[in-house]
């Protein structure tokens, strides 16, 4: 029997708001026991003081590229740096080629998954063909399939019409829709954040009505149809105002934030670097203290990263036409605690929920708790361990990112889905 | 950068000048079609000097060019960082007129060499000489001075400063040695 | 006096007022070589200047040319299609094959802003912005200032007008960092649609009307309208746009009676200026031709600072 002792760790249960001391007992993949002084018998030991153990982290927002851009990532390569930035599970967007807008594409992706069996990957469908924004997937062969909400992330679904169709549908068949807004007539030619910094760089601008007027349209569309909406990478503090009031109403919206948004304003483009070129784009200073706002009051509920990698050619190039996008699985975590835990922004346990219960509850996955009889995806933080961020140490085949160089403090140590330890960093196990 | 000798003090230096303008009115019979072109920095307070004393001698005004030597140089491609360009003015036509360069120290020669080839892009004068008012030999290339003030010799490490009023406040050449 | 330390010129956001003035200061002696009857020195002797086109100008390519030529360089033409940069034809690719053939300096026109960093971030030849997208450009504004310096003695304390599509204006840019930093003041002034975001943060004061902009103006400098920008819907027409924005006699009565006018040209004569006016006597343009020649054999000798490559 294949038994791990997690000893002596601050377990962190994000679902009843708590952090306490305690040793967790797996046993053949489930939690077996979660308590004081539990012993292993037979089993390895892993100690974990001074650690923190959390459930498996969740990143409802990744593009793992495959089918069809092996170049950029593959799920292999993807899941590996999922394991390395503590992630547990994965979901995954569906701009691949072909677009996972059938359920072939879908039961691909999930058999690619299984043969890496590294984390948990539950794709998204696409709401239209092709990501096209003309005709409707079939829905329901993609949730029956796997999917776990729809999107066509990347793009926006830029007719009313269609989108209102689309939620009427999702509804029915029982998917979240996670919206890329984006009002293309708006963002058209658009590559930074438009704006002061925009205005001395000379490149097209990306207004920030560009993305609070489809955030307005789609709340009220999912007001309208009682459709759950999820919006994406929000970035403005305009769409968090429109969040929080709408869901003060009740309407059915929650939301996410990439780790870059609440760190980096559209400053960072200031030498074209493309690492910075991402949609939507780096904004300002005061749509990051918004956004942290946001975080700290509960309006937006999920920190995801948006993982988005590139070819070192495809981003060496000139601004306007290096490819949206930045890696964020492996930073994801040092970013929240450096950016928001330690400043006081969020409390871990906080910090936590946003990256686990939350996403879990707005997809209807099991995952994102730690209890006994569940899989036993956990991860462990080290709060305390510093490193400076250097990408040619990323396990993702994308090195674009903007953080390197950068000092992060809390990061993950051991990533651990279903009883096997697919990251360890530093800690010893004892057999 | 150790102060060695004084090998002119003023009364030296105008006393070098006078010969020289004596000389040069001497050797060119006159002063008919003469013009002196100083070469920035030092040549161009020596060439007004040479003029006044001239004009002093003979009565006749001689006109008196600048020249900045900067875009003929032929170490530009060693140096760490351009040096500054300043302007040339030569407000005469040189084409046919005897020239006299003027320049305070002659050394290896190349400031001469690159002077003869600005002068050259001016115009065609019929006849170009130099007057210096140190030459402290080391010659690179086959030049030599029409009118010199002093000979000095020198070794390699020794620098000759020549410190006029109007670009250093005194009035005097001195001879210094790197330490 | 300082000496030139940077191995490109990117643009005049990041210079300081004492690097412009060395760059004005180094263009007085090379304009004195444009007037003689022999226009050239041996200055940059084996020196290889490379001229790298994505955009087709003849007359800054020309001007360029003639700097290079004038100072002794070797000169190359490279002019590739606006289109090529879309098909993917690498930049750095070119600018690695450039560095082969022992370009010292390279001359980049790119339509994509921040090219000219990419291009200098890949070599190790000085590099020279010579327009890129809409960012900046900075030896057009090098030499309106050289300009407006020669004819008014002294660049602080002038009032400079800038009128016309600022959004999409390089030039504008250019020249509001640089006027600003010699301490003049400049207004700009344009359709509300062709006016970029937060420009006043440039330090440029946005004037709403034509005659707000030219009040009391030492300098009017008016830029080309692309009339393509009409299809994009930035302006009605052209008939209004001239209406509104375009330069007559009778509205740069409004100005200082001494105003230099300017263009960085090509003109749409009757549209932004009125021929009166651009041939008038208040009127620069051709001399901001000559200057620009000058301006740039200054840029192209210090920018050759460093010894040769090889060396």
């Amino acid at each position: 029997m294949h038994k791990l002792l997690l000893k002596g760790g601050r377990v962190i249960d994000p679902k009843a708001g708590e952090m306490f001391t305690a040793d967790i007992l797996i046993v053949e993949g489930k939690v077996a026991a979660i308590g004081p002084a539990l012993e292993a018998g037979e089993g390895a030991v892993m100690d974990v003081t001074g650690k923190l153990v959390a459930p498996g982290l969740i990143d409802m927002h990744v593009h793992f590229r495959e089918p069809g851009f092996e170049a950029k990532e593959t799920i292999a390569s993807g899941s590996r740096a999922a394991a390395r930035g503590g992630f547990t599970a994965v979901v995954c967007m569906p701009n691949t080629d072909p677009v996972a807008d059938n359920r072939a594409v879908i039961s691909c992706i999930k058999a690619r998954a299984q043969e890496t069996g590294l984390v948990k990957v539950y794709p998204v469908g696409a709401i239209t063909r092709g990501i096209r924004g003309e005709e409707l997937t079939e829905m329901a062969d993609l949730k029956e399939a796997g999917a776990v909400a729809l999107s066509d992330d990347g793009r926006p679904v830029a007719s009313a019409a269609v989108m209102r169709r689309a939620m009427q549908y999702a509804r029915m068949v029982g998917l979240p829709i996670i919206s890329h807004c984006e009002e293309p007539a708006l963002s058209a030619g658009g590559v930074m954040h438009e704006g002061y910094m925009s205005t001395v760089l000379g490149l097209p601008g990306i207004p920030a009505a560009a993305e609070e007027i489809m955030v307005a349209r789609d709340i009220i569309l999912s007001e309208y149809t009682g459709c759950p909406l999820h919006i994406a990478h929000v970035s403005t503090a305009g769409s968090v105002r429109l969040i929080r009031e709408a869901k003060a109403r009740g309407v059915p919206v929650t939301a996410e934030v990439a780790p870059h948004h609440f760190t980096l304003t559209h400053r960072a483009v200031a030498n074209y670097d493309t690492s910075t070129k991402v949609n939507p784009p780096l904004r300002t200073e005061d749509d990051v203290a918004a956004l942290k706002e946001a975080l700290a009051d509960g309006t937006i509920d999920v920190i995801a990263t948006d993982h988005a990698p590139h070819t070192l050619e495809e981003k060496d190039v000139e601004y306007q036409l290096a490819p949206f996008g930045l890696v964020g699985l492996e930073t994801a975590l040092g970013l929240v605690w450096t950016e928001l835990v330690i400043p006081g922004v969020l409390s871990p346990v906080e910090a936590i929920r946003k990256l686990t219960v939350n996403p879990a509850r707005i997809l209807g996955l099991p995952e994102g708790v730690l209890k006994v009889g569940g899989d036993a995806d956990i991860t462990i933080i080290d709060p305390e361990l510093v490193e400076v961020v250097d990408p040619a140490t990323f396990a993702s085949k994308g090195r674009n990112t903007p953080f390197a160089g950068r000092r992060l403090q809390g990061l993950p140590v051991a990533t651990i889905v279903k009883g096997q330890v697919v990251y360890n960093r530093n800690l010893a196990v004892i057999w | 950068m150790r102060h060695k000798a004084q090998i002119l003090d003023k009364e030296g230096i105008r006393r070098a000048l006078t010969r020289i303008a004596h000389e040069i009115i001497e050797r060119n019979k006159g002063t008919d079609g003469l013009a002196l072109i100083g070469i920035r920095r030092r040549g161009v307070p020596l060439a007004e000097r040479l003029a006044a004393k001239i004009r002093e001698i003979e009565g006749s005004t001689v006109p008196v060019g600048t020249l900045d030597i900067t875009l003929y140089r032929d170490d530009l491609t060693t140096l760490a960082q351009q040096p500054l360009v300043h302007r040339t003015e030569v407000p005469f036509a040189v084409s046919d007129k005897k020239i006299v360069l003027v320049d305070d120290v002659i050394y290896t020669g190349r400031t001469i060499r690159a002077a003869l080839d600005a002068i050259m892009d001016l115009g065609r004068p019929r006849v170009i000489q130099l007057a210096v008012l140190v030459d402290r030999g080391h010659r690179e290339l086959p030049i030599r001075a029409d009118y010199v003030g002093k000979n000095v010799p020198t070794s390699r490490r020794e620098v000759v400063a020549v410190r006029l009023q109007e670009t250093d406040g005194e009035e005097r050449v001195l001879i210094l040695e790197n330490d | 006096m300082m000496n030139w330390k940077r191995k490109d010129l990117l643009g005049l956001k990041d210079l300081s007022a004492e690097e412009i003035k060395l760059i004005l200061d180094t263009a007085v002696p090379m304009k004195e070589i444009l007037g003689r009857r022999i226009k050239k020195v041996p200055t940059l002797r084996g020196r290889t200047v490379v001229t790298l086109f994505y955009e087709p100008s003849t007359r800054t390519r020309t001007s360029f040319e003639l700097a290079a030529k004038y100072l002794s360089a070797d000169s190359v033409n490279i002019s590739t299609s606006a289109s090529s940069v879309v098909k993917g034809e690498s930049l750095k690719d070119t600018a690695r094959t450039l560095a082969a053939m022992g370009a010292d300096v390279v001359i980049l026109r790119h339509p994509m802003a921040g090219a000219p960093v990419l291009l200098a971030r890949t070599i190790r030849a000085a590099v020279i912005n010579a327009g890129d997208g809409t960012h900046e450009h900075p030896t057009q504004a090098l030499l309106d200032m050289f300009t407006v310096r020669e004819k008014k003695g002294e660049l602080a304390g002038l009032t400079v007008a800038i009128i016309g599509d600022i959004l999409h204006s390089r030039v504008a840019r250019s020249n509001i960092w640089g006027f600003t930093k010699m301490g003049a003041r400049v207004r700009v002034c344009g359709p509300a649609t062709m006016m970029p975001p937060e420009i006043e943060v440039t330090g440029a004061q946005v004037c709403l009307s034509i005659e707000e902009a030219l009040t009391g103006a030492d300098v009017v400098m008016m830029l080309r309208i692309q009339l393509e920008r009409q299809q994009q819907g930035l302006f009605p027409s052209i008939r209004e746009y001239a209406r509104l924005f375009g330069l007559n006699r009778e509205r740069l009565s409004l100005a200082r009676p001494d105003a230099l006018v300017m263009h960085p040209g090509p003109m749409n004569r009757g549209v932004e200026i009125s021929p009166e006016v651009a041939d008038g006597v208040n009127s620069v343009i051709n001399e901001q031709v000559t200057n620009g020649v000058a301006v740039r054999m200054a840029l192209l000798y210090l920018l050759s600072g460093g010894g040769m490559p090889d060396a």
